[in-house]
């Protein structure tokens, strides 16, 4: 069955924001969407509020609609376009929410847009939980026994009907967010309210608990001729009880007989066809036990998710890409695979090697925050490694986490080495992001692999292996490299051992391991070739090991080399990958070879088709030095590696640049990058350009940091160098604090451990902290020859001290000066300059009073970068690597690629964080310098209101038009705060107000209705907490300062998360807000293209 | 696990590195026609499945005893193939139905193994050259290539002999009565076979009259090892049934029909051996996903009356036939799956179909 010619346009909802349980992997699913449906001819319109996307990129769709993704925006946007069908399978379950709320608002039938992909009904089957134990029954599959309860008395009836443990899941929720397991019933009450409370239709699935069984994935296709496949088995080495997202999981499945195997496979096509779905990608899970094989259906996902994307990877079989052709009616053996061009599609793909994901968390980020892990998902990323043996993908994944562990065999480095008996058999059984290294210790400590596998529930087959490198951790760690002959050298390799990790096991120099390594056992690539090598492969796809054949094929061009950004974390994440994919779609215009280099498996960056060559390896110093070696020894006579993009990656690439020769690294020299980071250096260059800098120091102890202090007085804003997003910065008001903070910093198993600790190169820096000063980000291109491009000057909404990736800003500013802004211009031009700058620098200011500060400059890619792109029109990372490859400014504004000025758009574009709370209950809202923000979200508007306005609804609040807002202000905030609540009278809203603000608004006339009282004082007024609670307020404006009242609000805003009443924590939000809520009732909003707005 | 450095040697000279597993064989050396299979999962039924007979499998996937054995999922009463080339041997295995490892069950059956083998390379080398005949073993290195250079592929030979059962045996209890030609038969397409029929099972070299006198309703003709151009007897035998009652053909049985028809076989590079080769039903347009393991394939030029009912989708090779005026089809992939898909198990059902209505015209 051919291509559908019934349909002309397409409408391909995105799925938002990155948050916890959706990341970029729904980037990759839908760019892939939407070039296959443009290839097919259809018009493609996209609907996104994620910037960083490459999907939203003007030249991905059609018609991209970078809007909040509400009901409300995409009628808007469907009575606007008219298309011809809706396509939901690929944004994740944001849109397939978001697809089922306009199927029922009526507006899909009223407009005749036929859904494509999933049925309605099919969707409503696999996602609503009751439905789907039906359909389940109907076709004599089990599922685990449960009920469904809507309040606390039926859920605990069910529950005591079922026995003890019992698992709490909400229905329709993202990422297992709200499950839980109960071992009684105080713990049960507890999960069943929170669960109900997260759900929104407010119900949760009270279910026999199967935790500890084994957990397998399929990701299976189905055409309309009713041809299904299954793409890739997946295993979870952490059982049932461990959300799948936060499991370490291998592919293919590894444990299971094929006896068993077929059996699940023809269960998984039973659930696709009795579910319904037509077309496309499905993710179905199993649980089985692992002393009768018992199998359970657990769920089944109708969509392309981030399991699709790892298979996809995993197997060089692209999902996504299949699904949509499948949506517009073709047939899996109509299309052909994408790798050996003569086969179809219609295959199962076969693999020859094991890939092992490891997810990334952030708790470091999130203190209070337990870190045990459950059914409810906490990473905000993952690794991806390839090896031939589960042995040596294991080690590369561990590597690939970039936390400092050189594999999983951990040398003399063993974290768990001082831990008690009983505390390692806690950290074995009861997961949390470290377990893996405390499995790594019992080994080490000779506890058998027979009563591991029983305690922990962890298939014995996976501690066999581990049990394995142990052993041969052993042996090094004994007999050092001497004893190795060269059959055991290559064995060695085989199991994943880098050199860096034999070096540090052996205490041998690492150069000697290296050399003697490199005679026995060289490192080799091989090809991801979907087919296990029974056919020839094109797709150059390699991934290393240690094996007698290498497959990478030489090829005529020169070629540049991409570091990519690793496993997304808080601080760095998709915007860089939006970056990297750029540079690769640049050199290829170019005429350059691209060659990425990466191992997060959700990203752009590796798909194979992105760059014209994929590794898919760790990002360390040995691993892409043997990269660089490969690609050397592939170049035809003539052709040669003409650099390394070390700039674009965030500090994951800037980190290895140091092992790189000089000369091969483009752009901006690494000593001006260093200079930029040294303290020393930075403000000697500030002073001989004379820029004001706020007054601060470095120091290693205490009594330095006083020192400090006394020369520069209180509130200091300390900080670690060389780190990410923030990571532990604070801002001290007082001695007792200052204490507290140098103490956590400087001990050695403090908030920096991981990181190399504090040393006189990476000192502590402490710089006065500018009170309400307005903060500015500047994102800007510097060339050879000196030309300067600014490419986007950013106002944040949030003052200095909140980290700049969890402030809103906006472009164009709205209250800088003109005399401002041509300092800031002249600032950055002059500062690129010193350094020496080729290509991006990202410069942050502060300004008060109309003086203007520099914080910091940073020459690399910024966060920021895809915003500006998106809100300019202007591909910086475009304009930065044809400099960084040695074309000037001049010529480049010669031939249109770049304007002659920055941009002045007529539109204001707003920038708004999106934060992880709703994960994470324990942790306090309030944001501060460190940043803890996983993803971002744009808002454009006419106006700055409305962009403002636009931007929180895209990041999940909805500012409310009438009702209460509840002002709770600091002292110092009171003038200004005065101005916001008559703001909010005019706009009609009530007032509340705790005792101190009620007492100060009132001096001035402006008549608060509801007294709150503080915390202790109850018989004042009413209870905050119950005020909120009983949903008498719409909005919340908390803004303490000082380390005293901060705790204060917590309770309040604690309240609000749980009860998902918008908080806002700074004053100059708020004022934002009231300006958001007055546009858009003044003007309502209007749906625009990037096309239209940049046209 | 202490092993021996082992080498694998292939009749062109490939030389690969690798440590000696399973039985190690007095002589030291393994020799056998090289062959790949991509299988990700049931390698004990392909060690067991007799069509291997002769050849030396190398499994694609790296692990290899990862769930262990266990006697359900033999597919007949010994192990065939002649060695087994893994990247990778599991000694210690896990899974509820294992019996014991595969290691030891290797040791137990006589076949060698080499592990610790560049599979990949070794694949891809099949795949350039076809598939070659070799050596293996931990012996001095000249020996093994000698051995090598000695060893003869699976061309022109005979083993149906080798693996068809001694003595005739029937299975099921119900139904019409087919019968069996065992030319290597799987035990999975026997039970196939016995929850729709009486099934009695025969040696190949049952004579075409012995057959008839057993009075069947339907002849069935099994997979089986080696070339069928060297089966004269069989093809001779299979005429003589022709038209008079319903046949199915798996595999070699399947060549065997066809060569019946009057059509050849001739032999691919480097066959089909694996789980996830889709065929095309030509009468449905369906694809399924069915698993392979042939050498040999039915030249579609050299058809007559049969029609090709499936198709290979990768490369187009003739993957089943039917001639409905003889009352017979075959197919050259294993609905019996086993292990492998069960896409195609109606097969069997439109063999009892075709059956059933031969019964009616009686």
């Amino acid at each position: 069955m051919p291509r559908r010619d019934d349909l002309h346009s397409i409408l391909v909802i995105g799925s938002g924001p990155i948050v916890i349980g959706q990341a970029c992997e729904f980037d990759y699913s839908g760019t892939q969407a939407c070039q296959v449906l443009r290839e097919e001819g259809y018009r493609v319109i996209l609907v996104n509020s994620n910037p960083a996307t490459i999907m939203t990129d003007p030249s991905t769709a059609d018609a991209t609609y970078v809007e909040p993704l509400d009901v409300a925006v995409l009628t808007d946007i469907l009575e606007r376009e008219r298309p011809d069908a809706l396509l939901p399978t690929l944004g994740g379950q944001t849109a397939l929410n978001l697809t089922m709320e306009l199927v029922r608002s009526g507006v899909i039938e009223a407009l005749g847009v036929e859904v494509i992909g999933a049925r309605p009904e099919a969707i409503d089957t696999a996602e609503n939980r009751e439905l789907f134990k039906m359909a389940m029954t109907d076709i004599g599959l089990a599922v685990p026994e449960s009920g469904f309860a809507h309040d606390i008395d039926e859920a605990v009836a069910i529950a005591l009907g079922i026995g003890w443990p019992i698992i709490v899941r909400p229905s329709f929720i993202l990422g297992g967010a709200g499950t839980g397991i109960a071992h009684d019933e105080t713990t049960f009450r507890h999960l069943a309210g929170e669960g109900l409370a997260t759900s929104p239709i407010h119900e949760i699935l009270v279910e026999r608990s199967i935790a500890g069984w084994k957990e397998f994935e399929l990701e299976v296709m189905r055409d309309r001729a009713d041809n299904c496949v299954v793409v890739c088995t997946i295993e979870n080495m952490d059982p049932m009880g461990i959300h799948t997202g936060d499991s370490i999981t291998v592919a293919p499945a590894q444990t299971l007989s094929d006896w068993e195997y077929q059996a699940m496979r023809d269960d998984a096509f039973a659930v696709l066809r009795r579910v319904g779905v037509e077309t496309g990608g499905s993710n179905v899970q199993f649980a089985v036990d692992p002393q009768t094989g018992e199998r359970l259906v657990i769920e089944m996902n109708p969509r392309v998710s981030r399991s699709s994307a790892l298979a996809s990877k995993a197997t060089g079989f692209p999902i996504a890409k299949i699904a949509a052709r499948l949506a517009v009616g073709y047939t899996l053996d109509e299309i052909p695979n994408d790798i050996t061009r003569l086969t179809p599609a219609s295959f199962e793909p076969v693999i020859d090697y094991v890939v092992t994901k490891i997810p990334r968390w952030a708790f470091e980020k999130l203190p209070g925050a337990s870190s045990r892990l459950g059914t409810r998902m906490q990473s905000v990323g993952e690794v991806m490694a390839i090896g031939r043996t589960f042995g040596e993908s294991l080690q590369k994944a561990v590597r690939s986490l970039e936390q400092g562990r050189p594999g999983f065999a951990a040398g003399p480095s063993r974290e768990f080495a001082e831990v008690s008996l009983p505390e390692l058999w806690d950290r074995c059984v009861n997961a949390t992001p470290e377990r893996l290294y405390a499995l790594h210790e019992a080994l080490w400590r000779g506890i058998g692999v027979d009563e591991l596998a029983q305690r922990t529930r962890i298939d014995r087959w996976f501690l066999d292996q581990m049990a394995e490198i142990v052993a041969t951790e052993r042996g090094l760690h004994e007999g050092g490299t001497a004893v190795l002959d060269d059959r055991t050298w290559r064995a060695v390799r085989q199991l994943g051992f880098s050199d860096q990790q034999v070096a540090s096991i052996t205490g041998e120099p690492l150069a000697e391991v290296a050399a003697k390594r490199q005679r026995v056992a060289a490192v080799t690539f091989k090809t991801v070739d979907t087919c296990g090598a029974e056919f020839a492969a094109t797709t150059p796809y390699h991934y290393a090991t240690t094996e007698d054949e290498s497959e990478v094929v030489t090829s005529p061009r020169d070629r540049v080399i991409i570091l990519g950004s690793g496993p997304n974390r808080i601080g760095q994440g998709i915007e860089f990958d939006y970056c990297c994919v750029h540079a690769a779609y640049t050199l290829r215009d170019l005429g350059y070879e691209s060659v990425m280099v990466n191992c997060n498996p959700e990203t752009v960056s590796t798909d194979y088709s992105t760059a014209d060559r994929l590794y898919f390896e760790p990002l360390t110093a040995e691993d892409v030095a043997a990269v660089i070696a490969a690609e050397r020894a592939a170049c035809a006579p003539g052709a040669r590696v003409a650099g390394v993009i070390v700039s674009l990656g965030g500090q994951t690439p800037l980190k290895l640049a140091p092992s790189l020769s000089e000369d091969l690294i483009l752009g901006t020299a690494v000593a001006s990058i260093d200079t930029a980071e040294d303290r020393e250096q930075w403000s000697a260059i500030c002073t001989e350009l004379g820029l004001r800098q706020p007054p601060g120091g470095v120091a290693l102890t205490l009594d330095e940091a006083r020192d400090v202090v006394s020369r520069i007085g209180y509130p200091v804003l300390v900080r670690p160098s060389y780190v990410l997003g923030g990571r532990a910065m604070e801002i001290v008001y007082d001695d007792d604090a200052l204490v507290r903070v140098m103490a956590n910093l400087t001990r050695s198993h403090g908030a920096l451990a991981r990181e190399g600790g504090v040393s006189a190169t990476r000192p502590i820096l402490l710089d006065r902290f500018l009170e309400d000063a307005i903060e500015v980000d500047v994102d800007a291109v510097r060339d050879r020859v000196g030309g300067l491009y600014v490419a986007g000057v950013m106002e944040h909404v949030e003052e200095a001290g909140i980290h700049s990736g969890d402030s809103a800003c906006t472009l164009p500013p709205q209250t800088l000066s003109a005399a401002t802004l041509a300092t800031i211009d002249d600032y950055t031009a002059r500062i690129a300059d010193a350094l020496g700058v080729v290509g991006l620098i990202n410069v942050q200011y502060a300004v008060k009073d109309d003086e203007v500060f520099v914080l910091e400059a940073n020459p690399r890619a910024s966060r920021t970068v895809p915003f500006v792109s998106k809100a300019t029109g202007v591909s910086v990372v475009d304009v930065a690597v044809r400099v960084m490859l040695g074309a000037e400014l001049a010529d480049l504004r010669a031939q249109g690629r770049v304007p002659a000025s920055t941009p002045q758009p007529h539109h204001v574009s707003v920038k708004e964080a999106v934060l992880p709370f709703t994960r994470f209950p324990e942790v306090d809202t309030l944001l501060g310098p460190e940043m803890r923000s996983t993803g971002e979200v744009m808002g454009i508007g006419e106006s700055f209101g409305i962009a403002f306005a636009k931007a929180q609804l895209a990041a999940g609040t909805r500012l409310p038009q009438v009702g209460q807002v509840f002002l709770s202000l600091a002292d110092t905030d009171k003038p200004t705060g005065l101005v916001l609540a008559r703001q909010f009278a005019e706009l009609g809203f009530t007032l509340a107000a705790t005792v101190g603000t009620a007492g100060y608004l009132r001096a001035h006339g402006v008549t608060v209705a509801t007294l709150v009282s503080k915390r202790g004082l109850r018989d004042v007024g009413v209870d905050a907490v119950a005020l909120i609670e009983a949903g008498a307020v719409h909005l919340v404006v908390n803004t303490p300062t000082g380390a005293g009242a901060r705790a204060d609000g917590a309770a309040i805003r604690h309240t609000c998360l749980v009860k998902g009443v918008p908080c806002i924590t700074t004053l100059s939000a708020a004022l934002a807000a009231a300006r958001g809520i007055s546009d858009t009732r003044e003007h309502g909003w209007r749906v625009r293209t990037l096309q239209e707005l940049h046209a | 696990m202490t092993r021996h450095p082992a080498t694998l040697v292939l009749a062109d000279g490939l030389e690969l590195e690798g440590w000696a597993a399973g039985y190690l064989p007095p002589s030291g050396v393994t020799t056998g026609e090289f062959v790949f299979n991509t299988a990700l999962s049931g390698y004990q039924e392909i060690i067991t499945d007799p069509s291997y007979f002769g050849q030396i499998i190398t499994f694609t996937y790296p692990h290899l005893g990862n769930y262990g054995v266990t006697p359900a999922d033999d597919e007949s009463r010994q192990s065939w193939c002649s060695g087994v080339v893994a990247r990778a041997l599991t000694d210690t295995p896990s899974g509820w139905r294992a019996e014991r490892s595969l290691e030891d069950y290797l040791i137990q059956r006589r076949i060698a193994a080499i592990v610790g083998v560049d599979t990949r390379r070794l694949t891809r080398h099949l795949r350039e050259h076809g598939a070659l005949a070799g050596a293996f073993g931990h012996t001095e290195r000249g020996t093994v290539a000698a051995a090598a250079r000695a060893a003869r592929g699976t061309d022109g030979r005979d083993f149906v002999g080798e693996v068809s059962t001694p003595e005739p045996y029937g299975e099921g209890q119900e139904g019409p009565h087919v019968v069996a030609l065992d030319y290597g038969i799987k035990r999975s397409m026997v039970r196939q076979l016995a929850q729709r029929f009486r099934v009695t099972v025969v040696p190949a070299d049952t004579s075409a009259a012995d057959v008839l006198a057993r009075q069947p309703d339907a002849i069935f003709l099994s997979n089986g090892p080696g070339d069928p151009a060297a089966l004269d007897f069989q093809v001779a035998q299979i005429q003589a049934w022709l038209g008079r009652v319903p046949l199915m053909g798996i595999c070699l049985g399947h060549q065997l029909l066809a060569r019946a028809l009057g059509a050849s076989t001739f032999k691919l590079p480097f066959g089909h051996h694996g789980s996830n080769h889709p065929v095309r039903d030509l009468t449905t347009g369906r694809i399924e996903i069915t698993a392979q393991n042939h050498n040999y394939a039915v030249d579609e030029s050299s058809l007559r009356a049969a029609v090709v009912t499936h198709r290979n989708a990768n490369d187009g090779v003739v993957e089943g036939l039917a001639d409905p005026s003889q009352r017979c089809f075959s197919v050259q992939y294993h609905p019996e799956a086993a292990p492998g898909p069960h896409d195609a198990r109606y097969l069997f059902e439109r063999f009892a179909g075709l059956v059933a209505s031969g019964r009616m015209e009686r």
